[in-house]
């Protein structure tokens, strides 16, 4: 393996906590309704194309993409469409979704549901790169970014790395962890149909060495396989933000994303460990986005698990299977500490880019007094991308949003480091997307004229 | 009724917050001053102990009855303004003086721009110059030593500091190297302010905030380098003018600057960028005025006077953002 | 000693003799030449520079309002909610009907016991990041967030949010009715509507347009749009938006037979005298929450 990696500026060193990262996946039989979030990724929400009282199989298209940046939604059960309603996700906002009534478990035909490997690639370029997209693949870290099209690579450009990111430094997460543990050849597989969409000669999974066992069992299955060719292991320092994308380009090439511009300008794509597989299973199996890897987690949980479950499932049942919410939960979270969503209703759905339901107590929890800022610098030092976040803060709250894109706001890539390490408990990165959003708009408008 | 918490991201904290960072200064300065007590007796416990009490009450005191805000006296800034005011002044300083001074540092210097982190000037060195020119004579009258544990050496009301000492020697015409050999052997003692004399001592407690992380070690290396380079090219070329340079590097309030309050978070550069040049200037600054002003010490000046540039070295010197190095 | 003195008063006297005359060259010179009306219009004005009017100031307003006057010898489309347009008018030589005082509803009555928290937030206090982290504490998605956008915008300290009811509250003598707070709500729920003869105004306390059935689950008092104000209106001042009623303050002749057909107490009936003695109580209290 190569030496140890990190990208040279911030970071910070949260507990690692992840208290799953020996427990097998477990599948969560099918319930017995799913509620399928037509907006399930980035862009707009896919439009329905089933009705009330429709007979759906596994697999079968139920929303179809709409516009470019927007991913197609299948059903993930067999069954009847008891309506197509709103549904609260975790926000408490009413977004529409597909309600199916399940019956048994009946695949649509021409999805090998079968756990045979497939290592024969048969598809060209263009039919993979076509397969993704109508298999509704999106980057399943958590920004749920359609992977069709970062896999589109523009005719000027060239790729040469495909970079998988298998970091995973958020805390508590450890569904990717599992995966590659338990579903290696799949997932070198994975990479080695993705190096074939865009035609990169070479590939790096940069995994952060406190997951040093998945690390190793990679590198061994690559040595002893010609078939992996080109496909390299790139241990990482563990260090948070390692996964976020700019940061883990820096640490595996050593190149920096110029502000403003896409990873592709580097030359690297970078794929999540979860997408990659699915990619797997769309392309190999003929099976679309319909499953996914989540971490049920928290101290006070019981058992923590890793759980491999139908899109739609609700989360009441993930944390059933938990051993129930523990009574002083004040705190659920969508995703990781880091970076993960506040829930505020008791139940929503699973979707594509819930890695995780983390359960907190109070005192687990981001202490909310806030101080004066100290002017310690603390934040300066801490952000990756070299940004002055008490600055932004500050220049947000009195609303001058010229001076927020003069400062680089919307180079933010929101990891949070800023916040996680402020002594004085301001809630820098609140204020810092508020701007970013202003900020937007600004250029926006600025550019309608 | 489920009563969730909603907030932003991140959700978890990495557990530093300001008092934490507040005690560790509290106890990064407990050596130098066990050892000021050690030097100067229990007027050193006097000194100290009115000097916080003021410092607290004020802050207490303004922030209950004129801003009427939340209280903060419990995260402990001003315990350390308190601290650091007492390690200013000299043992004898009578205590009405210490209460003038700490009502300065904490009112003005640090309450009237809107209390902790709004201050531009190190409050405790805003009320010690404050007092240095209110009460020039008691501020530079130094008792002679009186160590616990040992007879009295002298006899002596009142003791030179030894960078005063050697500043009027100088102006005497006396070279510098008699200055220092014979003073040197006779009596070892000199007198001084709190925290001028227990250099080790300050050392100590500066070590402890570089490991637990609350300063940064850039900051105090290159203020000692600054004036330690400078004076040793001095004292190369005339060493009859210019005294041994580790005297400037240990005597006066050098330590106790470069570790304790050019390293105040709130007025200090936020980059480490500034920080050096910060650093740089306060050395350059504390040189000049020892070699050829009119003080025998300059170390408060220059941490005053690099504080009013902060907010100009704040806004040149920028992080290197990430994805600059890429020509566009 | 006394040279020196003599010597310093000439010096700073001429000093100061050459700098006036520079001085006043340079204002000779690089004088702009501006008309004196601007001044006087913006003198009338309430200086609060609150950009209701969509000028950047009270200074551009008065340039504009003496530019129409000269231009177009009207000062149609030109409006301070918070000056008195008529003197501007006279010092323009022109006259202008005084329009009718308006002011800032808070459309939304989700108070923390209409309403009960279901969950809490923490964090920045602004209404427009908190919108986009969840529906809100009562979990209705139209509802006041009370983190006070409205009241940082506002120029003339007339919007605060009452920290027991949760909710922000307009006050009826500061408000101009210039329209700030509006555009700062993330959610749309500040209206500017005339002020109503005698101050008595009636109009829907709700914004939310969710189905009735899940309105019910998160406010007492959130409008389900039942129609029945609609069918009871005789003067069809009513219109439905989707579920939610909207009175047309035009058409409103405030005959509040729509304020007793709520079933939810969504009307809102402002400053009107109690009619009946069993809902004095109410009247009060609906008054002490504007």
């Amino acid at each position: 393996m190569n030496p140890k990696k990190t990208f040279p500026k911030g970071g910070v060193h949260p507990e690692e906590n992840k208290l799953s990262s020996d427990k097998p996946i477990i599948t969560i039989p099918i319930p017995k309704q799913v509620i399928i979030p037509l907006g399930q990724c980035l862009g707009a929400p896919a439009e329905a194309i089933v009705k009330k009282g429709d007979e759906v199989k596994v697999g079968q298209l139920i929303g179809t993409a709409k516009g470019f940046i927007s991913a197609n939604v299948h059903s993930s059960v067999s069954g009847k469409v008891s309506k197509v309603d709103e549904v609260m996700d975790h926000t408490g906002y009413r977004k529409p979704a597909v309600f199916i009534d399940v019956e048994g478990d009946e695949w649509l035909e021409g999805i090998d549901s079968s756990d045979n490997l497939v290592r024969e690639i048969t598809l060209s370029r263009e039919e993979i790169i076509e397969r993704v997209k109508s298999h509704g693949i999106v980057g399943m870290g958590g920004a749920t970014f359609p992977t069709s099209v970062k896999l589109s690579i523009p005719k000027d450009k060239k790729a040469e790395f495909v970079i998988i990111n298998a970091a995973e430094c958020e805390p508590y997460l450890t569904c990717d962890n599992r995966l590659l543990l338990e579903k290696p050849y799949e997932f070198l597989i994975g990479v080695k149909i993705l190096m074939k969409a865009v035609d990169a000669p070479k590939a790096m999974i940069g995994i952060e060495t406190n997951k040093i066992d998945a690390a190793e069992l990679l590198d061994k299955i690559i040595k002893g396989d010609e078939y992996y060719h080109g496909i390299e292991v790139q241990p990482l320092q563990t260090k948070y933000p390692q996964g976020g994308e700019k940061q883990l380009i820096k640490a595996c090439t050593g190149r920096e994303v110029p502000s403003g511009k896409l990873p592709i300008e580097t030359g690297c794509v970078v794929v999540n460990v979860a997408s990659t597989y699915a990619i797997y299973e769309a392309v190999q199996k003929n099976k679309p986005l319909i499953s996914r890897v989540v971490t049920v987690t928290g101290k006070s949980v019981k058992n923590p698990s890793n759980f491999l479950v139908r899109i739609g499932t609700s989360s009441t049942v993930l944390i059933e299977a938990v051993g129930g919410l523990p009574e002083n939960t004040t705190n659920i979270i969508n995703g990781g500490p880091m970076m993960g969503k506040s829930v505020s209703v008791n139940d929503f759905p699973v979707i594509k880019g819930t890695s995780g339901i983390l359960l907190m107590t109070d005192n687990e929890a981001q202490p909310r007094k806030v101080g004066n800022c100290l002017r310690c610098g603390k934040c300066i030092h801490v952000c990756p991308m070299g940004l002055e976040p008490f600055l932004l803060c500050r220049l947000s709250k009195n609303n001058m949003f010229e001076e927020t894109e003069a400062e680089r706001i919307m180079d933010c890539i929101e990891c949070g480091s800023c916040e996680f390490t402020c002594p004085a408990n301001i809630p820098l990165l609140d204020y810092i997307r508020y701007g970013k959003s202003k900020t937007g708009q600004l250029i926006r408008s600025r550019n309608q004229k | 009724m489920n009563n969730y918490t909603i907030s932003g991201s991140p959700h978890v904290h990495g557990g530093e917050s300001t008092k934490k960072i507040m005690y560790s200064v509290i106890i990064a300065l407990m050596p130098a001053f066990l050892f000021s007590i050690y030097y100067f007796g229990f007027d050193a416990v006097r000194v100290t102990l009115i000097s916080v009490a003021a410092c607290v009450m004020v802050e207490w005191l303004i922030q209950k009855f004129l801003i009427k805000g939340q209280c903060t006296i419990s995260d402990g800034s001003a315990i350390i303004t308190g601290i650091l005011l007492a390690f200013n002044l000299p043992s004898n300083i009578p205590a009405w003086m210490i209460i003038i001074g700490s009502i300065v540092a904490i009112g003005i210097g640090k309450m009237s721009f809107g209390g902790l982190g709004n201050n531009p000037f190190n409050p405790a060195l805003v009320g010690r110059v404050f007092m240095l020119i209110s009460f020039p004579k008691a501020m530079t009258t130094w008792p002679t030593p009186q160590p616990l544990f040992s007879n009295a050496l002298t006899d002596a009301v009142t003791g030179p500091t030894l960078l005063g000492h050697i500043k009027e020697g100088l102006a005497q015409g006396i070279s510098a190297q008699d200055l220092i050999i014979y003073e040197n052997i006779k009596d070892f003692i000199y007198s001084g302010s709190l925290g001028e004399i227990g250099s080790i001592a300050i050392i100590i407690g500066g070590l402890f905030l570089i490991i637990r992380k609350v300063i940064d070690w850039q900051t105090p290396v290159t203020i000692i380098a600054t004036v330690g380079i400078v004076a040793t090219a001095c004292w190369l070329i005339d060493p009859v003018q210019f005294v041994h340079p580790m005297v400037h590097i240990f005597g006066g309030g050098l330590m106790l600057g470069a570790f304790f309050m050019a390293t105040d978070m709130a007025t200090s550069p936020m980059t480490m960028k500034g920080k050096i040049i910060f650093s740089l200037g306060i050395g350059a600054l504390t040189i000049i005025i020892r070699l050829w002003g009119a003080y025998p010490e300059g170390m408060s000046f220059a941490i005053l006077i690099m504080n009013a540039f902060v907010p100009l070295i704040n806004k040149v010197c920028k992080p290197t953002r990430f994805g600059n190095t890429v020509k566009q | 000693m006394n040279d020196i003195l003599l010597y310093s008063l000439i010096v700073l006297g001429v000093l100061g003799g050459i700098l006036a005359v520079i001085l006043y060259i340079v204002a000779q010179k690089f004088k702009v030449e501006e008309n004196p009306l601007i001044d006087e219009v913006e003198s009338n004005l309430s200086g609060a520079n609150c950009g209701g009017c969509g000028f950047a100031g009270c200074r551009a307003f008065a340039e504009a309002c003496v530019k129409s006057a000269a231009d177009k010898n009207s000062l149609a489309g030109l409006n301070c909610t918070s000056s008195d347009m008529t003197k501007v008018a006279a010092i323009l030589g022109l006259t202008v009907t005084a329009e009718e005082p308006k002011i800032a509803v808070v459309r939304c009555n989700g108070t923390c016991e209409n309403a009960p928290k279901k969950t809490h937030y923490e964090g920045a206090d602004i209404c427009a990041f908190a919108h986009t982290l969840f529906a809100g504490g009562s979990g209705c998605p139209n509802a006041c967030l009370g983190l006070g956008d409205c009241v940082k915008k506002c120029a003339f300290d007339a919007i605060h949010v009452d920290p027991e009811l949760g909710i922000a509250v307009v006050d009826e003598d500061k408000c101009v009715g210039c329209g700030t707070c509006t555009k700062a709500c993330p959610r749309g729920i500040i209206e500017i509507r005339p002020k109503g003869k005698n101050n008595r105004r009636i109009y829907v306390n709700c914004v939310n347009i969710e189905k009735g059935a899940i309105t019910t689950k998160n406010c007492k008092v959130g409008c389900i749009g039942c129609q029945k104000c609609l069918k009871e209106c005789p003067f069809e001042a009513i219109e439905m938006r989707g579920t939610l009623a909207y009175i047309n303050p035009d058409k409103c002749k405030q005959c509040r037979k729509c304020v007793d057909v709520c079933p939810r107490g969504s009307i809102m009936a402002v400053n009107f005298p109690p009619r009946k003695p069993k809902e004095v109580k109410e009247e009060v209290n609906n008054e002490s929450k504007q």
